[in-house]
Parts: C-alpha cells; sequence; structure tokens
C-alpha cells in the first residue's frame, strides 16, 4: 500500500515535469542578462519547452496548461494581458495539426518545424501588440528575436530529450 | 439506480463534452482575447493580479538573477584588470579636473546660500531614497520594464522616479509587498515632459522599445544641437524638474533622439526617489493607464 502511495506520487511528479521546466525557462528568460542589446531580443526559451513536450507528451502539457502558462508570461512580464496565451494557444493549434508529420522524423525537420511554429508564435504576437498599441510596432527586434530563438532550438530540445529519456520513458 | 443516473449524465454530457474537445482550441483563443478585452475594462483588477503574482515570484526571480549578476560581476572584473593602467591615468586627469570644478562649486555654494538668504527662497523638501536590486528584466520586443526588490514596505510609492547612478531611468507603475515594476523611460508607452539644457526648449521624450528614446513635439523652427543635455522639465508633475536623463543624439535620418546617460541594459541596482512632492494621484492624472 504504502509503495503504491509513493509509486503514485513519484509518477505525479514526473509527470509534472514537463509544466514545470516550462515556467522554469520562462523565470530564466526574467533573469537580467548584462549584454548591451540582449533585453530587447532576449528569446522566449520556453516555447523550445512547449513545442518539444507538444510534440511528444502532449498528454503532460494541455492546452490549458499552456493557457495557464501564458497568462502567467504576461502578468510576470508586463505585456499586455492576453498576448501570449493567443499567440501560445494558435501556435499550439498549428503544431498539433502537424505532429504526426514531426513525430520520429529526424531532428532537422524537427528544427524546421520549430521555426515554423515560433515563427507565426512571433507574428501573431507583434500583430496582436500592433493592434493594441494601434500603430506599427518597429518588427526588427522581432526579427532578431526570431532567430536567436531557432538558433537556441538545438542545446535546449537536446536537454529536453535528456529529462524525457532519464525520467519520462 | 446509480448506474442509470449516471448514464443519463453521460448521455448528456458525452456530446456536450466532444462539442468541448473540437472547439477546444477556439475556446482557449477566445479567452484569450476576452482577458485583452479585460484589461481594457477592468486594468485595476488586473493591475492587482500583476502586482500578486510579481510579489509571489520575486523570491525566485531573486535567486535565480544572482548567477547572472555574479558572471557579469567576473567579466566586469576581468576587464578592469586589462585595462587598470589607462584607468588610473584617465582617473588621475579626471581627478585633477573635478578638483577644479570642487572649488568652483563651493564658493558657488556659498553664493547661492547669501543670494538665498536674500530673497527668503524656500528650498525643496529633501528627497529620500530607497536603493533596489534589479531582479527581472521580461525581455521581448514589446515592452521594457524591470522588477525591483522593493515595495510598499520600504515606501515605495507609484508615480515615484527610478534613478540610477546620475541619470533617470524611468518611474515605478506597479508596487507590491515587497516588489515593484518600473517602466523605463525606453518602453513604447513611456512619456517624459523634458527640457533642453541650452535652449531652455521644452519637449516631450517618447520611448519606442529602441535603445534611445525620441524627442516629441519639438518645434519645427527649434534649435535641436547633438550632445546638448536633457532633464526633466517636471510639467505635469510627473517627476521634479532638473533630473539628468541624457543627452541629445542625432540618428542617420536626423530625428532628434536622447541617449539616456545610463546604460539601460547594465543597471543593477536602482535608487527610487521620493522626492515629497506631488507624485502618486497627481502624476496618475497625467498619464492614465500608461501600463496598460
Amino acid at each position: 500500500m504504502a509503495v503504491g502511495v509513493w509509486n503514485r506520487l513519484d509518477q505525479t511528479a514526473r509527470n509534472m515535469l514537463p509544466s514545470g521546466i516550462t515556467v522554469l525557462l520562462l523565470l530564466v528568460g526574467m533573469a537580467p542578462v548584462p549584454l548591451a542589446g540582449w533585453s530587447q531580443v532576449s528569446p522566449p526559451y520556453m516555447l523550445v519547452s512547449i513545442f518539444y513536450w507538444a510534440v511528444h507528451r502532449p498528454d503532460l502539457l494541455r492546452p490549458s496548461l499552456v493557457f495557464l502558462i501564458g497568462v502567467l508570461a504576461d502578468l510576470l512580464g508586463g505585456t499586455p494581458l492576453g498576448l501570449t496565451p493567443l499567440a501560445l494557444m494558435l501556435s499550439y493549434w498549428l503544431l498539433l495539426t502537424q505532429r504526426r508529420f514531426f513525430l520520429g522524423t529526424s531532428f532537422l525537420m524537427l528544427w524546421l518545424g520549430f521555426t515554423l511554429v515560433a515563427a507565426g508564435y512571433l507574428l501573431v504576437q507583434w500583430l496582436t501588440f500592433c493592434v493594441i498599441q494601434a500603430s506599427l510596432v518597429e518588427p526588427k527586434p522581432v526579427v532578431v528575436q526570431a532567430l536567436l530563438t531557432v538558433a537556441l532550438f538545438p542545446p535546449l530540445a537536446a536537454l529536453m530529450q535528456k529529462l524525457h529519456r532519464s525520467y519520462l520513458s | 439506480m446509480k448506474t442509470r443516473n449516471g448514464g443519463a449524465v453521460v448521455r448528456v454530457a458525452a456530446p456536450l463534452w466532444a462539442l468541448v474537445q473540437r472547439f477546444y482550441f477556439l475556446l482557449l483563443v477566445m479567452a484569450a482575447i476576452a482577458l485583452m478585452m479585460l484589461a481594457r475594462m477592468e486594468p485595476v483588477l488586473v493591475d492587482q493580479a500583476r502586482t500578486r503574482v510579481t510579489d509571489a515570484f520575486s523570491p525566485i526571480l531573486n535567486i535565480l538573477s544572482r548567477p547572472a549578476a555574479a558572471v557579469a560581476q567576473v567579466i566586469e572584473s576581468g576587464r578592469q584588470l586589462l585595462d587598470i593602467y589607462e584607468e588610473n591615468a584617465r582617473l588621475r586627469d579626471e581627478n585633477a579636473r573635478l578638483q577644479q570644478w570642487q572649488q568652483a562649486a563651493l564658493r558657488l555654494e556659498a553664493e547661492n546660500r547669501s543670494l538665498r538668504g536674500l530673497l527668503s527662497f524656500r528650498p525643496d523638501p529633501p528627497a529620500t531614497v530607497v536603493t533596489a536590486r534589479v531582479i527581472g528584466d521580461p525581455g521581448g520586443a514589446f515592452v521594457r520594464t524591470v522588477v525591483v526588490t522593493a515595495g510598499r514596505r520600504d515606501g515605495v510609492q507609484r508615480g515615484q522616479a527610478a534613478m540610477a547612478g546620475t541619470g533617470l531611468i524611468g518611474r515605478v507603475v506597479q508596487v507590491g509587498e515587497w516588489s515593484a515594476r518600473v517602466l523605463l523611460i525606453t518602453d513604447i508607452n513611456a512619456r517624459i515632459p523634458v527640457v533642453l539644457e541650452q535652449s531652455r526648449q521644452r519637449a516631450m521624450l517618447g520611448g519606442d522599445n529602441s535603445d534611445q528614446p525620441r524627442l516629441l513635439y519639438v518645434p519645427r523652427g527649434a534649435q535641436v544641437s547633438p550632445g546638448e543635455r536633457v532633464f526633466t522639465s517636471g510639467h505635469g508633475g510627473l517627476f521634479p524638474p532638473g533630473l539628468p536623463v541624457g543627452m541629445v543624439h542625432l540618428s542617420p535620418d536626423g530625428e532628434p533622439r536622447v541617449a539616456p546617460l545610463v546604460d539601460l541594459s547594465r543597471v543593477e541596482h536602482v535608487q527610487i526617489v521620493d522626492f515629497g512632492g506631488a507624485g502618486g494621484l497627481a502624476a496618475e492624472a497625467v498619464q492614465p493607464g500608461a501600463m496598460q
């Protein structure tokens, strides 16, 4: 009986890994980096985590959870409320329609898929922000942000893979 | 009995659930849009939620910001070691120059005091300062804010000025129990009434999320020369007059911009200044809902 309880607790903790690591990456992204010009283009690390788990274990990172993480990101980051959840939901939607395609294909295809999702995510955010501000916001930082996010995908995805293999396989 | 009831529930709920499943994403997208509208209609409520959440996460942010600060310190000390010789020579020069200035300042202060005595001048109330560490910089292309480790407990209030080193960096827009958020002068929503030092030309400093905010509402014929210093004008009661902000700088396309005195990407500590003036509510009236 006792073993059963511990077993279940252990399983719950493991199942919380995808959402936990996503929130952690969100918080890590908020740490101040003393590099000139970095803050403006600091990439949304959590997007890598959301992409990875949505492809491999969507049952552990449900859309509603991603929505809540987006709300948290907006509340903490000072961005207009609803901006991040909207972009995340549309990206997740896009991702789920193509999920079968990404599963089991090579890493390069996964990277390509992430590029599309990241581009879509930032494009939706940028467009929404322009509408909220009622003006054309300079798109250059967003483009640089997208490039940085895509460039940072391989190391972060490797980290996710490692966690995936050691705790959730 | 029980099973029949359960069956009835399932009969009704299952198609409903299937419907929800089918439009799940649509519902969530609509929820996100509803949140945006809520933020428009109930800004106070959303602001409170922001404050609570930031407060709750500030201990974690505080811990996470330490390694970055430590790495920055190591890099900085390495750099300082490299040019310690030139730095010393430069400082000697500067010291000699500053000592001359000090003499001038002492003389002027004495003169000022005697003249003020003649005029029965009422001095501004003395300013009090709260120093706080920067623990969060959300980054991204859309907002320029920082989260600092001082809040209501330390006497921080909305609308107070945040300075770092010698220059103004922003304004407190959100105050929690032990954390606060500063809207930087470069943010797209920041508007600060300023005055140019030489020409006494008034203008509005308007951020656009780039590193150098623009100078808005400068009359067409007005002389704006690069290198001129920019101070807060004190109009609107938002900030007291005379806080140094930056230097005029002409962008390649000839638009006047202001290079902040403080390197905003390297601010580690901020001083939140209470000038004992209007601040607070008067300042809010000038910039309604500046922080969305």
